[in-house]
């Protein structure tokens, strides 16, 4: 990484002490000329989320950038530590809010890893099925957004399309379309519903029709592509170093994807391919995330065709509540009922890690308990926050117009970078 | 691996505990034995443990190979009296924010990091709000109206005067400049 200029830090604009990592310098060229400070953000239609990029140009050309996060900071770190385990599935939901049920996956898995259970089959295909759901929304949005943003606005009309007939199939599920809360710790909230097979064979089948249609639109456009090629590349060497993961770290050609390195919920059983990239710029990251929603589709096919039958959830009193009739039929159900309403799941003293792949990269959660009802420490390792860390070195040497690409590219989702 | 003090194995991950002194050298080490090989950064994180333990707060390092496929949690004490570590920025690029976010969190400062300011909060907040005693519904001081950076050019601008239709006609180039 290029050392930051010493003399450019933290300098002190006046009243309040707003420092700015970058401010305007004498360029060492015959017109004796200055540098021009821009700043994007934090509200530019092009930061959908709101972040703010000051940058210090010399013509066109990005000079030197600094990226301000934390415009949507809601302490979700000091909230969790406030609820019970279940009560903590809401806030997980506006982490990543294009794929919430993934954020629910993750911090499901995390706690079952801390009791030690391990969910019936049934509910991790089930899990598996709604996650990779969740993956091509994020995907659609990221992709459409971001042609729209280069002037493609019928792809962006499409793929909105696409993501409605997705999200039609996840209300049909949890009753909801973006804040589902549909993970329970030990289980799910609700069985898929019935008839929702063949719902999903003809979402999937429409989807997979709309995406042909954008591929024709899009992908061997010339603007596009001129857009798109040879900006902000990065290695896989370099990709490492950012510790960037998911559609960007595949797309500069490191082969890592934790569905494939650490399978959580029998991705082990399902066939499916990584699309990696070769050069690693904004195209390659286009390319990848578009191939990704074809794999993602094989592996819901996948799943619903061999869904297992049976229970979904653990059967044990303590970590999920037991079914209404036993509530008001017997005595120790009620019991049960009562102790779980009023004290929650409470896992043994430990700590657990467990990343799943979220729509952006690896999502973690680390988990700390103290034996009590609720969490002593939740720090999620959230992919958007990490990957704005690589936006400053895509953008030296620049031009102000690749902003828009790289940053939709990045695909920063504010409610995860932030917390 | 003088710096290794405990090594465990916890539901599965494999957990070391090290030294703070000599923390930029051991992580070396993982990154550039061909055998750990452990060339990303996962997460850093710090645990506010108040008194129950024997430092009050807890550096969590998660590591991962990307050849190898494994992965390694390091931990370290860090004492309240001198809240400050080593910073990993010279071995990996990605360290900058996961720190600063540390540094915002928790104020560890963690030294040789580039460019250590809070990340998620503002400049002005008071204290670091993951600490055990951070108040849940903290109140924070106001922050007083900062320097706009830019300034309300419509008000300041000079404008030229109006234009009178009926100038030449009513003799009132005396007026010129006078009405704004």
């Amino acid at each position: 990484m290029k050392a930051p200029d010493p003399e450019l830090l933290n300098v002190d604009y006046g009243v309040g002490g707003v420092t700015t990592h970058v401010r305007s310098r004498k360029l060492g060229d015959d017109l004796h000329s200055e540098t021009m400070v821009l700043n994007l953000g934090p509200a530019h239609p092009a930061t959908h989320g709101t972040v703010r990029i000051v940058a210090e140009l010399s013509g066109e050309k990005i000079l030197d950038a600094d990226v301000e996060v934390g415009y949507l900071h809601r302490g979700f770190e000091k909230m969790c530590e406030t609820v019970d385990y279940n009560q903590v599935m809401p806030y997980a939901d506006r982490l990543n809010y294009v794929s919430p049920i993934i954020n629910n996956v993750g911090w499901c898995l995390t706690v079952e890893k801390l009791l030690g259970v391990e969910v019936p089959k049934r509910c991790q295909y089930i899990r598996v099925i709604m996650s990779e759901i969740s993956r091509i929304t994020d995907h659609l949005t990221c992709l459409g957004a971001s042609a729209m943003e280069l002037g493609a606005f019928t792809v962006m009309l499409y793929m909105i399309e696409a993501r409605e007939l997705l999200w039609e199939l996840v209300e049909d599920v949890t009753g909801a379309r973006l804040t589902i809360s549909y993970g329970r710790v030990g289980g799910l909230k609700y069985d898929l519903p019935n008839g929702f097979a063949a719902k999903l064979d003809a979402a999937l089948k429409q989807t997979r029709k709309i995406l042909v249609d954008c591929d024709r639109l899009l992908t061997r456009n010339r603007i596009f592509i001129e857009r798109m090629c040879d900006v902000a590349t990065i290695t896989a060497e370099q990709a490492a170093d950012f510790s960037l993961t998911g559609p960007i770290a595949r797309a500069s050609g490191l082969n890592y994807d934790v569905r494939k390195a650490f399978p959580y919920s029998s991705y082990d059983e399902f066939d499916f391919e990584v699309p990696l990239g070769s050069k690693g710029d904004n195209y390659d990251r286009f390319l990848v995330r578009f191939y990704e929603i074809e794999q993602s589709m094989r592996i819901c096919e996948q799943a619903i065709s061999r869904l297992p039958d049976g229970p979904i959830a653990v059967d044990d009193p303590h970590i999920v509540l037991v079914p209404k009739d036993q509530v008001y039929g017997s005595i120790d159900g009620m019991i049960n009922h009562f102790e779980m309403v009023m004290y929650g799941v409470k896992p043994p003293k430990g700590e657990a890690y467990i990343p799943v792949e979220g729509g952006t990269g690896e999502l973690g959660f680390y988990t700390i308990s103290d034996g009590s009802g609720y969490p002593y420490k939740v720090h999620v390792r959230a992919p958007s926050f990490i990957h704005m860390g690589v936006m400053r070195q895509m953008l030296l040497g620049a031009a102000v117009a690749d902003v828009v690409p790289t940053f939709g590219m990045i695909n920063m989702i504010g409610g995860e970078c932030d917390r | 691996m003088s710096q290794l003090t405990d090594a465990r194995l916890d539901r599965g991950d494999v957990v070391v505990r090290v030294k703070p002194e000599g923390l930029v050298d051991f992580f070396r080490l993982l990154k550039l034995d061909s055998e750990l090989c452990f060339d990303m950064l996962l997460d850093v994180t710090a645990v506010d443990w108040m008194d129950q333990a024997e430092a009050r707060f807890e550096l969590v390092y998660h590591v991962l190979s990307t050849a190898k496929l494994h992965r390694l949690r390091v931990k370290v004490w860090v004492q309240e009296s001198k809240p400050e570590i080593e910073s990993l920025c010279p071995l990996w690029s990605g360290a900058n924010f996961m720190e600063r976010e540390v540094w915002d969190m928790y104020g560890i400062k963690f030294h040789g990091h580039p460019d250590l300011r809070r990340i998620l909060m503002y400049e002005e907040f008071v204290g670091h709000p993951l600490r055990k005693d951070y108040p849940v519904q903290g109140k924070q001081p106001r922050v007083p109206l900062r320097h706009p950076e830019v300034e309300n050019t419509a008000r300041l601008m000079k404008r030229p005067a109006l234009v009178q239709i009926n100038k030449r006609a009513a003799g009132a180039s005396e007026q010129e400049g006078s009405r704004r």
